[in-house]
């Protein structure tokens, strides 16, 4: 029956149901949650309800912003240049077979170095006044799926374009920029996607090991530290909020950047 | 009249993981300035690989190619030649202008001279409405004809077109011929013209240059008419009724079947 349904909406009532479906999903969790703390009495230590993160919200609303400005601008930062980094280095991999040997093992100790292990390290290598470890970090864990999506789509230019360009003579740079390029924009952008929350959770999670305070992830640990939890809740959902909106903005550039490849090249 | 291509002797052998194919053997052959010289022969003969070899996609075994009596690779980076490839070849993110406009685009034609070209040359194809179309919005058969604008954008000396209306209905194919016979002969273009119909190859060809497999090698030169200009005058619709022609469609037919009994026609062909 649901299904039945389901294939009979046109386009309009599937967008309208694409986004009340899960705002209906929040509000009957919320719900349950809030019913499960004030009526059946589940300790406030145990699980604050969300009228009191709410309240918490409202009330340290600056710190809030100003801690989602932090973290978030450490992961911008650690996003743009682990995935200019990323290109390059796939650029370089994808011409020079040698280099391609030489960064596999490199990327691949990269991809499975947890970003704990790390974190405690650059923050002391660095200072406790500097925020380059948390960058650093970001940058990381950014430049892995750049990296590998990127190089990927380096790799698929199809025999036929290559002997076109071969045809017109062209220079080896008009085939990079008229075929190279283009063919591997979807895959690079995937990769700039799947990058930009581990963008946020590296930064984020990096706070936790020291340094200068003041971002998110400093403020979870400080207000659980402190037994604020309804506060330290409050704070999760800005990163929430603050992951939700990096992963949104990349997928737009996505979309808007691909509108016209074929369905195929557009998910690779 | 000068020599558009000339081949003397040329062998191709392809070295694989199975040991090595040998795609061509002693292949000979001459296409005159302004000729139209079509490749026929069943499936894997190596038409592709000897218009590639002209192309200097690929470079022979032995033997030389030379086109406008320089070296294969010379006249490839002087742009001696347009090509059409067996499948279309579009960039899909480019439109159907922008795929015409690549050659010219390429070798810094500017952009006002390119736009005017490019609407001349959809024109020509019958593409006019679809310039901003993208080609996965295309027909296959239309992404064929985006293929043969352009080749042609930069009106060359040569062209080499390997199968190129392979993927056409029967009505456009005809048309297509015809444009193809007026473009040759306006423009004074030799053509390079893989085909598996025998039918067009009698239609549009000065000559046809019967293949054979295992190895590739030449079976027979067919010639079409007594002259050049004579045949071009005379390759209208009507001839395609006339006795001449189905004369001459039995000459490539028994061409293509010496050496094969008969009964049994070569794979790949159709007597379209
Ligand atoms: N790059 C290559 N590597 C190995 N073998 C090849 C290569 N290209 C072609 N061949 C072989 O050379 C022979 C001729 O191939 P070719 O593509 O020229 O045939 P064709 O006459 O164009 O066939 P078709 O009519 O099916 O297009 C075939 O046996 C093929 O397997
Ligand atoms: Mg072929």
């Amino acid at each position: 029956m649901a299904i039945a349904t389901a294939t009979r909406m046109g386009p309009k009532t599937e967008t309208t149901f694409r986004i009340v479906a899960p705002v209906a999903v929040g509000v009957i969790v919320l719900g349950v949650w809030q019913f499960l703390v004030t009526v059946v009495g589940v300790s406030d230590y145990l699980l604050p309800s969300p009228a009191s993160i709410i309240e918490e919200f409202i009330q340290f609303w600056e710190s809030i912003l100003s801690a989602s400005i932090l973290t978030g601008s450490n992961a911008l930062i650690g996003l743009i240049v682990g995935s200019l980094v990323g290109i390059a280095l796939a650029a370089l991999a994808a011409r020079w077979r040698a280099v391609d040997q030489m960064s596999a093992p490199v990327v691949a100790s990269l991809a499975v170095i947890p970003i704990v292990a790390l974190a405690p390290v650059l923050n002391s290598m660095y200072g406790a006044d500097s925020q380059f470890g948390r960058q650093a970090i970001a940058a990381l864990a950014s430049f892995v799926p750049v990296f590998i999506n990127t190089l990927r789509g380096f790799r698929q230019t199809t025999l036929v374009h290559r002997d076109l360009m071969k045809a017109y003579a062209a220079s080896s740079g008009q085939v990079l920029r008229t075929l190279t390029l283009p063919t591997a924009r979807p895959f690079m952008l995937t990769g700039i996607r799947i990058a930009s929350s581990l963008a946020v959770i590296s930064a984020l999670v990096a706070e936790y090991f020291g340094g200068p305070r003041g971002g998110l992830g400093g403020l979870i640990s400080t207000s659980a530290a402190s037994s604020a939890y309804a506060r330290a809740w409050a704070y999760v959902v800005a990163s929430i909020a603050l992951g939700l909106l990096f992963y949104l903005v990349t997928l737009g550039l996505e979309r808007m950047l691909q509108r016209h490849a074929p369905q195929a090249q557009r998910r690779p | 009249m000068s020599t558009a291509v000339e081949i003397i002797g040329v062998d191709k052998t392809f070295d694989t993981r199975s040991g090595a194919v040998q795609a061509l053997t002693g292949i000979d052959l001459t296409v005159e300035a302004g000729e139209f010289v079509s490749l026929i022969g069943p499936s894997g003969c190596g038409k592709s690989t000897l218009m590639r070899l002209i192309a200097d996609l690929d470079e022979p075994t032995a033997g030389t190619v030379e086109v406008f009596g320089k070296g294969a690779r010379q006249a490839r980076l002087d742009q001696e030649y347009g090509i059409a490839f067996q499948s279309a070849g579009l960039l899909p993110w480019r439109t159907v202008a922008a795929n015409v406009a690549l050659p010219l685009e390429l070798h810094g034609v500017a952009s006002a001279a390119r736009s005017t070209r490019v609407a001349e040359l959809l024109d020509m194809v019958g593409l006019a409405d679809f310039a901003d179309r993208y080609p996965d919005q295309l027909s296959g058969g239309m992404q064929q004809r985006v293929a043969i604008a352009r080749a042609l954008a930069e009106q060359p000396r040569l062209l080499l077109m390997d199968e190129p209306f392979g993927a056409l209905d029967e009505m456009t194919r005809e048309k297509m011929q015809s444009d193809l016979v007026r473009i040759s002969a306006e423009t004074g273009a030799a053509v390079v013209f893989v085909t598996h119909s025998i039918p067009e190859a009698v239609f549009l060809s000065d000559r046809v240059v019967v293949m054979s497999p295992r190895p590739g090698r030449i079976q027979e030169i067919v010639p079409m008419r007594l002259g050049a200009d004579a045949a071009r005058a005379a390759r209208t619709e009507e001839l395609r009724e006339e006795r001449a022609f189905f004369d001459m469609v039995t000459a490539v037919r028994e061409a293509l079947h010496q050496g094969a009994p008969v009964g049994t026609a070569p794979r790949g062909l159709e007597n379209r």
